[in-house]
């Protein structure tokens, strides 16, 4: 099987693929065209800000490929967010794989942002989550989040509900850190891996 | 409901743990990742490595640790101790580190918490402050607690966040090593005051002292190393009393 981690500017994927060599799977970490359409899953991950990294994605025609993909794609973090349609972290438009806005956590008094931490996750659906109870631990890092939709596959509470995690067709994406986010992160890397094309729908 | 963190602290020294450690079931007790990885099991929500060498030679040990820590555990972990550039930061998040922290470089050049919040974001920038109470103020302290500086803790804590810290990471210098508790009225008045998360640090000696530190204190993390190391304090039975207690744990 082969994975490949999309190379972009957002930030450092070490435990990315780490956390792959842990789960025992090779990986390629790659901006090319051909290597990213022969791959059978493909991880976008990102940690950054969004419309520097939109920029990048647009200009070597990632933000045309990315949704073209036919096969399981897992974004994470930021990757998420450029998923969606929108973020208002600086007025950016994302590539619209979800049908979903990222807005930034309202200043609220009594919650820090960026939400740092170990929050839980519930209303769990889809094949990502297979084998992780409601209201599991992941850890998260971030100051904006995308809305609950019908695309929403689970759910985390912080200021408001969001989406910790949404799916399409072949698109999964995960706002937490799957890599650092203990067994349940591991878990839900490992169910990804595992999809069968079939499932993928 | 988002948890409180438990922080177990190791001090590395060429590559190894420094203060001795209480874990049977621990071949080699000098061996990081090996207890790294004890902590993880047990339940610790991040761990802070704190590097106490500063020779190149021994940073490249450091690299080395870092990467096979990255590799094993499957938890977040900051790394800390003589880092002073963006060539140091790079360098330890590429192998694998989630957050880096920096201290005393900081005070010499508070623009570069800027530099480094621009090229790498906030979220893996912690700034750590020693503070001492001197007459009648809370004063930033650097070299370990021992020199002090012309910084009012409050003030500096208030300008990192202001310049791009992500988290604080707040060690009194008064309660270090008491085992009396953590100085919860300076916790409560940082933490209180900034937006940002604080790690609260010094002073833990029984498991009331998390409670006083996560309620009175507003702590967002608790962090701890002998009373972890010496088994004084077992992580699993901490977290479950602190759940017992009203305090939000990831158990």
């Amino acid at each position: 099987m082969k994975t490949v981690i999309i190379k972009y500017n957002a930030g450092n994927v070490q435990s990315v693929m780490y956390a792959l060599e842990r789960l025992g799977a090779s990986y390629l970490l790659t901006d090319d065209e051909a290597e990213i359409r022969s791959a059978d899953k493909v991880i976008f991950p990102g940690v950054g800000e969004a419309s520097t990294a939109m920029a990048y994605l647009r200009e070597r025609g990632l933000d045309k490929l990315i949704p073209s993909l036919k096969q399981p794609v897992l974004g994470t973090c930021v990757g998420m967010q450029l998923m969606c349609r929108y973020s208002e972290e600086n007025n950016t438009t994302c590539m619209g794989i979800f049908d979903i806005d990222v807005r930034r956590f309202p200043a609220t008094p009594g919650f820090k942002v960026p939400h740092t931490g170990w929050n839980n996750i519930h209303s769990l659906q889809g094949p990502l989550t297979a084998g992780i109870t409601a209201n599991a631990y992941v850890y998260f890092v971030h100051s904006y989040a995308a809305d609950v939709c019908p695309q929403t596959t689970a759910i985390c509470d912080y200021i408001r509900p969001f989406s910790a995690m949404l799916h399409r067709d072949n698109f999964y994406a995960a706002q937490f850190h799957t890599e650092i986010s203990g067994d349940t992160g591991q878990r839900i890397l490992d169910n990804f891996l595992n999809l069968q094309h079939g499932q993928a729908k | 409901m988002l948890t409180k963190r438990i922080i177990p602290c190791l001090d590395i020294k060429d590559g190894r743990t420094v203060k001795g450690t209480n874990f049977v079931n621990l071949r080699d007790a000098g061996d990081p990742v090996a207890l790294a990885a004890i902590y993880a099991e047990q339940g610790a929500d991040e761990l802070v490595f704190l590097d106490i060498t500063a020779t190149v030679d021994e940073r490249k040990t450091l690299i080395e640790l870092v990467r096979n820590v990255a590799h094993t555990i499957n938890i977040p972990f900051t790394v800390g101790g003589g880092i002073s550039s963006v060539a140091d930061v790079s360098a330890l998040l590429n192998a694998g580190a989630d957050k880096i922290s920096i201290n005393s470089s900081a005070v010499r050049n508070p623009q570069l918490v800027n530099e480094l919040a621009l090229e790498f974001g906030s979220q893996c920038i912690v700034v750590a402050i020693d503070t001492r109470y001197v007459n009648g103020e809370h004063i930033v302290h650097t070299y370990g607690g021992r020199r002090p500086t012309a910084l009012r803790t409050i003030a500096w804590a208030k300008e990192v966040e202001d310049r791009g810290a992500g988290e604080i990471l707040l060690t009194s210098m008064d309660t270090d090593g008491t085992k009396a508790g953590f100085a919860i009225k300076l916790t409560a008045q940082i933490s209180g005051s900034a937006n940002i998360p604080v790690i609260a640090s010094g002073g833990a000696g029984l498991m009331e002292h998390f409670v006083d530190v996560f309620t009175t204190g507003k702590a967002d993390a608790g962090l701890a190393a002998s009373i972890f190391h010496f088994k004084e304090i077992d992580i699993p039975v901490l977290k479950r009393y602190l759940q017992e207690n009203g305090v939000e744990m990831r158990l």
